[in-house]
């Protein structure tokens, strides 16, 4: 979106058509020779993560995921679908937040006082290809904590601003994905510039789009495309709608954030807390957890030295540690700040969910802890709590 | 008018390195930074260093790095005298923070070890136990690895100069995996990986690799080991494999882990 506010808001939604698989191909070159980095899923490492797309063959066709409770694996699909894989180890806060970000340098002056440069911004100009709306969602979060309020992050914004979203409506949830309980998909409703459906049919391999911003609409007119006819209509909306039906997780349907406002000393946190690792993993594949912490580095002579913000996260001993040792000394304390955080104070702080519903931090726990079933858990404690006096 | 005087540079800092029970790898990582190395010999004296020069001069030091662990009789008596030369101790590498490899004695019935392992044993004068150098005297820096990692040794270096503290995480190679973007070898392959109960420092060398973490730079500031020992029974480790994965480079500070068992549960908690 040229604006981040502009988020699907006053751009007319223009007629769909369709495109090939060759018109996808030609995306990728309309959007680089436009200048734009493209990023979508390709397959490294035994999975599908996001990286810099030199053309739409690197696109997983033909490649889904199983997922399941700290298990990850990739599996060949028939169809030569590119996007009928759920979330992957990465989320796009990869390339909005970065991990390590220069904030500023100093060198010592001629006279011994210390000269403050500071950093130039990087300008990116971002195409990101195949945002799940759940990611879209994510992203629209980032923005109000990233530049929402009083203080707006120069980083995020020289990244965010101008990037050009295509969103990928979800029509193969995982095991672990619940974005219908969170209210974030399986349809991408706006913040996008270009939304595409894949239908894979007996009519073929094609992608229903419509544009969601003027740019949209202009990258569009340069694809081949078709109109679109009825069937392939029916068939992605079908696709999309089956796929609100194959969540493989919901959240209790409860007040999610009274639920963690009135349970804060739930002997749950004690029972998940002998699973936690506090290795900090569900924060980092998080789409929006967003914590940094910053380090302060000189050089040998001490005539240079340099401020970087580096991703942290909550469950870092070291995070909450203020004069005299960490205030969530145990992992107790650490887990149940995140949870209720994400899904409880976090809307205190930025008016909605901190949580998408994206199931990254399920697949990517190493014991595979589940916060859906945290929440289900915290919920039936309280029921119990409630019946019995 | 009166001639500006120029200012005479203060005395650079004085470096001493020593070993005790060690294979010399540590400290041979300072002669491996290549890079930095002449910078760190403008902004310090190295005064003592035999991997380095043949000409060792006397204490004190103000900075002393050690390598190894207290392993004979002779090294306890040694490492009273480098603490009371160093007015900063930093003890570098497995052996230095948590006895090292040779600590497995420390499980095992050392007169036993001398008589298989020497023709004359009665020569061989040892402790029944390897331990580390915070064992015996007042440690100002603990730098883990085996080896250390060399960005880590400079920073502690620099930090040292610049009178402030090391950026040196407690938190799990975990960290570093996803910062750098790896896939979780565990979670997508099911391989056996010790990372979230491991010390950062490496910049998770091995995972990035497609290989489990095999901990050789200790347990993190917090761990959870109870948690992490099913996950590799599921990857197919017995608990015989579990126990020799564990009892490596580190095998005291491991040990320590697993007697300790599950976190606390409880804690005083303060504001916020």
């Amino acid at each position: 979106m040229t604006d981040a506010s502009n988020a699907g808001g006053v751009f007319e939604q223009r007629a769909e058509t369709v495109l090939d698989r060759d018109g996808l191909d030609v995306l990728v070159r309309v959007l680089r020779r436009r200048g734009r980095t493209v990023i979508g899923p390709t397959v490294r490492d035994g999975a599908i993560v996001l990286d810099e797309l030199d053309s739409a063959d690197a696109l997983p066709y033909g490649w889904g995921v199983e997922l399941e409770a700290g298990r990850y694996r990739l599996r060949r699909r028939e169809d030569g679908a590119a996007f009928a894989h759920s979330a992957g180890p990465q989320s796009w806060k990869s390339f909005l937040h970065p991990e390590r970000v220069r904030q500023w340098s100093a060198d010592r002056g001629p006279d011994g006082a210390p000269v403050v440069r500071e950093e130039a911004q990087e300008r990116i100009s971002y195409a990101f290809l195949g945002v799940r709306p759940c990611d879209l969602r994510a992203i629209q979060i980032l923005d109000r904590v990233m530049s929402g309020g009083r203080y707006r992050d120069p980083t995020y914004l020289s990244r965010r601003t101008g990037a050009f979203l295509i969103a990928a409506e979800c029509t193969e949830p995982g095991a672990t994905c619940f974005c219908v309980s969170m209210g974030s998909g399986p349809a991408a409703d706006a913040g996008y510039d270009l939304a595409l459906t894949e239908v894979v049919d007996d009519a073929g391999h094609r992608f229903l789009c419509r544009s969601g911003s003027e740019e949209g609409a202009a990258v569009l007119a340069e694809l081949p495309r078709r109109s679109a006819d009825d069937p392939t209509r029916e068939a992605a909306a079908q696709a999309v709608s089956a796929a609100a039906e194959r969540m493989g997780r919901s959240m209790p349907l409860v007040d999610l954030r009274t639920l963690m406002r009135d349970n804060l000393e739930a002997e749950r946190w004690d029972d998940v807390t002998a699973r936690c690792l506090s290795c900090g993993n569900c924060t980092m594949v998080c789409p929006t957890c967003f914590c940094t912490t910053t380090e302060d580095v000189t050089d040998l002579t001490g005539d240079h030295a340099e401020r970087w913000r580096l991703w942290d996260s909550c469950y870092d001993l070291d995070f909450s540690h203020l004069q005299g040792g960490p205030v969530r000394a145990t992992p107790r304390s650490r887990y149940r700040q995140w949870l209720t955080h994400k899904l409880g104070t976090w809307h205190d702080q930025f008016d909605s969910s901190g949580c998408v519903g994206c199931g990254r931090c399920i697949v990517w726990c190493p014991t595979g802890i589940d916060l859906t079933e945290e929440a289900h858990a915290l919920h039936r404690e309280a029921a119990h709590r409630e019946r019995t006096p | 008018m009166s001639t500006p005087t120029t200012p005479q540079p203060p005395a650079r800092p004085r470096l001493g390195v020593f070993k005790l029970a060690s294979c010399d790898g540590c400290q041979l990582t300072l002669l491996d930074c290549e890079d930095e190395l002449l910078c760190i010999a403008a902004e310090l004296e190295i005064a003592h260093f035999p991997e380095a020069s043949s000409e060792p001069a006397p204490g004190p030091y103000d900075l002393v790095l050690v390598e190894g662990s207290v392993s004979t009789p002779e090294h306890l008596e040694r490492i009273r005298r480098i603490r009371a030369d160093a007015r900063h101790l930093v003890t570098i590498g497995a052996c230095a923070t948590a006895g090292g490899v040779q600590a497995l004695r420390n499980y095992a019935d050392v007169e036993g070890y001398l008589a298989t392992v020497y023709a004359r044993p009665e020569y061989i004068e040892t402790l029944a136990a390897s331990t580390p150098i915070s064992a015996h005297v007042a440690v100002d820096f603990e730098l883990r690895g085996c080896p250390i990692d060399r960005g880590q040794l400079v920073e502690v270096i620099t930090a040292f100069l610049a009178g402030r503290k090391p950026a040196i995480p407690n938190h799990s190679v975990c960290f570093s995996c996803k910062r750098r973007g790896n896939v979780c070898v565990t979670v997508a392959h099911g391989t056996p990986c010790l990372g979230p109960v491991t010390h950062a420092g490496c910049g998770a060398l091995c995972p990035t690799y497609g290989r489990g973490c095999y901990g050789c730079f200790g347990p993190a500031g917090t761990t959870n080991l109870p948690a992490l020992v099913p996950l590799m029974q599921r990857d197919g480790m017995s608990e015989e494999d579990i126990g020799r994965f564990l009892h490596t480079f580190n095998v005291t500070a491991f040990t320590a882990v697993e007697e300790q068992g599950q976190p606390g549960t409880t804690d005083a908690e303060g504001p916020g």
